[in-house]
């Protein structure tokens, strides 16, 4: 029972990775970021690259990864995304548009492909990240055995959370995020630069996936689509737990999660897919601001 | 004899039954002198383009090579490309646009069987002649396709008694992918584990592409199994060998016996998670010839990438070109059913041995070989055939060698109803 309920922690966590960024951009910035499961792929192309040219593990790339797609935000944010604050469906078709051009510079290796120059790393091929020894295996708690790799994800998204919370709730950058998330026209009344800050943000979430794509890399494939399904759950996690709440995405990752897990090991994955889908639609039919909606006036 | 137009066209309509009437008289044109076009159907865009793109370079180095070594007949082999795009419609648009605008007299293309499916249609009923590399899940009877891949009884009738006998495993859980090729496997599968005396144990599915494997290894881990049969197909597999190893699962105790998994899906998880597991296929790029040791050599030199892995349907992709240029070396004529009735009984030496086309079924003769993984991330070929076996598409209903349900003819439905 306890590993079912790991595994169940370990699909929650996983989850609650992706969305962590997502709950940034899209619940403190309202652009729905299709690009953000490109960002989780460029992530873990990072640790793919960095394991072949640099000679680097797994945990060397969670920074490197961190700068690179915070540094792809912005450079999105700056040219594309800021253009189109408070309108809600065109981010949603610009940042698709440019989820297709980073899968696309990826498997034509930045069109390099093109004039016969091959990459090692990139490509429409699968790609391999080596785990390093410690992170391969089980270790026994109370007579299960349980995945280091999976207890792995759940420590980095633990602390990734804590970051996040702290940055958000503690932070005097965070008062202003949430002083938008609140208002944008009075907060940008009261002093703040909301372009600045609003340019930062976007940076956080894509760092946010970045990493979340070097954990991924480690136990799943990873190819130039690996993202796009990934947005999707993300998604879900989103606004479930309420759109602009951090602890509602915990939760509600959480909750998917564990669903997800204990569903699958009594029947199957694919009905526990459904059945995950089933709550998600009660809880967006029953409380429509999700789980843990902010109260506004 | 005055042939009018109306009938002249219905009768090419009907054509699809029938061998003599052809709508291909049409299209003489098609050919400029010295020169015969081909169609080459693969994804090289979405998802599956991973794998389709090798198949494309094994079938477009087949070509280039009998060019540089003078051609078909003299003539040069000319290549239209089409890109299917992992997408069924996409393919079966490409398939129409091949056939009927470009008037090739053969198509070599598909991986998937939904491709595969998706473009039957349009060679019956125009027909025309499609060759298809992959292995696959038997059950099909067309006249206008050529099978180049393993079918179940090359893959599964030699490795399941062998799993009970050899390595003594007798409970088994199959698991896949699902959709229609895992699905049969595994029918045919449990037929052959009840007749040599092993159970089954359990019969699991996850989605294709699915690629979160916690809570099905974990089932695994408490059935009580001995064996894994694996027809789990694409990147899901990568996702299920790490998880497999990281629940702390070892292939020495509870192997996983796989028929999809190659040289390619090794690669890509990182030879250590497969280390000891088995799978069973006709090509294996470690089999120890010259010829295959050449063939995989130049591939790598054709795609310029020096660690570029081959596998059994990139293998047949590029045989199967060689069996249509003899066939075409062989028909009066260059239509369609000239070269499917000259291909009958083709004979070719490939990479993973001698191949020959049955004149039937049109699928094709291999050998079946079963190979554990090393820790290079290629195989070594524990057991063989000293022989190819014959193609049985519908050996899970009942065919065997003196009883083909599969003929010439057609398919006899009767057969098929009677089990």
């Amino acid at each position: 029972m306890l590993e079912v309920l790991f595994i169940g922690l370990s699909l929650g966590s996983i989850l609650l990775l992706v969305a962590l960024g997502l709950a940034i951009t899209y619940g403190a910035m309202g652009v729905i970021n299709m690009a953000h499961g490109e960002m989780v792929m460029v992530g873990a192309y990072v640790t793919v690259l960095s394991g072949i040219y640099l000679h680097t593990n797994i945990f060397v790339a969670i920074p490197l990864a961190f700068i690179v797609t915070a540094l792809l935000g912005l450079l999105i944010e700056r040219v594309v995304v800021r253009r189109l604050y408070g309108r809600l469906l065109d981010t949603l078709l610009a940042t698709w548009g440019i989820a297709i051009l980073i899968q696309q510079a990826v498997r034509l290796e930045f069109g390099l492909s093109f004039f016969g120059i091959h990459i090692q790393g990139l490509g429409p091929g699968l790609q391999n990240v080596s785990v390093p020894e410690v992170l391969q295996g089980t270790f026994t708690i109370a007579g299960a055995d349980l995945n280091r790799y999976r207890a792995f994800i759940i420590l980095v998204t633990v602390i990734l959370s804590l970051l996040t919370w702290f940055i958000v709730y503690r932070t005097t950058m965070g008062t202003q995020v949430r002083a938008i998330i609140r208002n944008p026209k009075m907060a940008a009344a009261c002093g703040i630069d909301v372009t600045r800050v609003n340019a930062l943000t976007f940076a956080l979430g894509s760092g946010l996936a970045g990493v979340a794509g070097v954990m991924m890399s480690g136990f799943k494939t990873v190819f130039p689509d690996m993202g796009t399904p990934m947005v999707v759950d993300g998604f879900l996690v989103v606004v479930m737990g309420g759109v602009g709440s951090l602890l509602g995405s915990v939760f509600s990752a959480g909750i998917l999660g564990e669903i997800n897990g204990l569903v699958a090991a009594a029947t199957n994955d694919i009905l526990a897919r459904a059945v995950v889908f089933g709550v998600v639609i009660a809880i967006i039919v029953l409380k429509p601001k999700g789980l843990f909606a902010l109260k506004g006036r | 004899m005055a042939v009018d137009r109306r009938s002249f066209l219905k009768s090419g309509l009907l054509a699809g039954g029938t061998v003599i009437t052809s709508p291909w008289v049409f299209s003489t044109g098609a050919r400029a002198a010295g020169e015969i076009k081909v169609g080459v159907l693969f994804s090289l865009t979405g998802g599956l383009s991973i794998i389709e793109k090798s198949l494309h370079d094994a079938t477009m180095m087949a070509i280039s090579e009998i060019n540089a070594a003078g051609g078909v007949k003299g003539m040069k082999i000319a290549a239209v490309a089409e890109d299917g795009a992992s997408d069924p419609k996409t393919y079966n648009e490409k398939a129409s646009k091949l056939v009927i605008q470009d008037k090739v007299p053969t198509v070599f293309g598909s991986y998937t069987s939904a491709s595969r499916k998706a473009v039957l249609p349009v060679f019956e009923k125009r027909n025309n002649l499609y060759f298809y590399p992959t292995y696959y899940e038997g059950f099909e009877c067309s006249k206008n396709v050529v099978y180049t891949g393993a079918v179940p009884n090359q893959q599964l009738s030699n490795f399941i008694p062998w799993i009970i006998k050899t390595l003594g495993k007798k409970k088994f859980f199959i698991v896949g992918s699902n959709y229609i090729y895992p699905r049969e496997m595994a029918k045919v599968s449990k037929i052959l584990i009840e007749k040599n005396g092993g159970e089954w144990i359990a019969d699991e599915y996850l989605e294709l592409g699915h690629s979160e494997w916690g809570s099905m290894v974990n089932k695994i881990k408490g059935s009580g199994c001995d064996v894994v049969l694996s027809n789990v197909v694409g990147d899901s597999v990568v996702a299920f060998y790490r998880e497999y190893k990281n629940q702390g699962l070892t292939h020495d105790k509870l192997p996983i016996c796989a028929t999809v998994t190659s040289e390619i899906e090794i690669a890509a998880m990182g030879a250590e998670y497969a280390v000891g597991s088995y799978t069973s296929f006709p090509y294996f790029q470690a089999i120890d010839t010259d010829i295959n040791k050449a063939f995989v050599d130049r591939y790598r030199a054709f795609v310029k990438d020096p660690k570029a892995v081959t596998h059994h349907a990139l293998e047949s992709s590029y045989f199967q070109v060689f069996l249509w240029k003899q066939a075409v070396e062989k028909a009066a004529e260059i239509t369609p059913v000239a070269i499917r009735e000259a291909v009958k009984g083709q004979e070719f030496d490939a990479p993973n041995g001698h191949v020959k086309i049955e004149a039937e079924n049109l699928h094709t003769y291999l050998t079946p070989r079963i190979a554990q993984w090393l820790p290079d991330g290629q195989g070594k070929i524990i057991d063989a055939y000293k022989e190819p076996i014959m193609p049985l598409p519908y050996v899970a209903y009942g065919e065997t060698p003196t009883n083909l349900f599969c003929t010439s003819k057609g398919l006899e439905t009767s057969k098929l109803n009677k089990t």
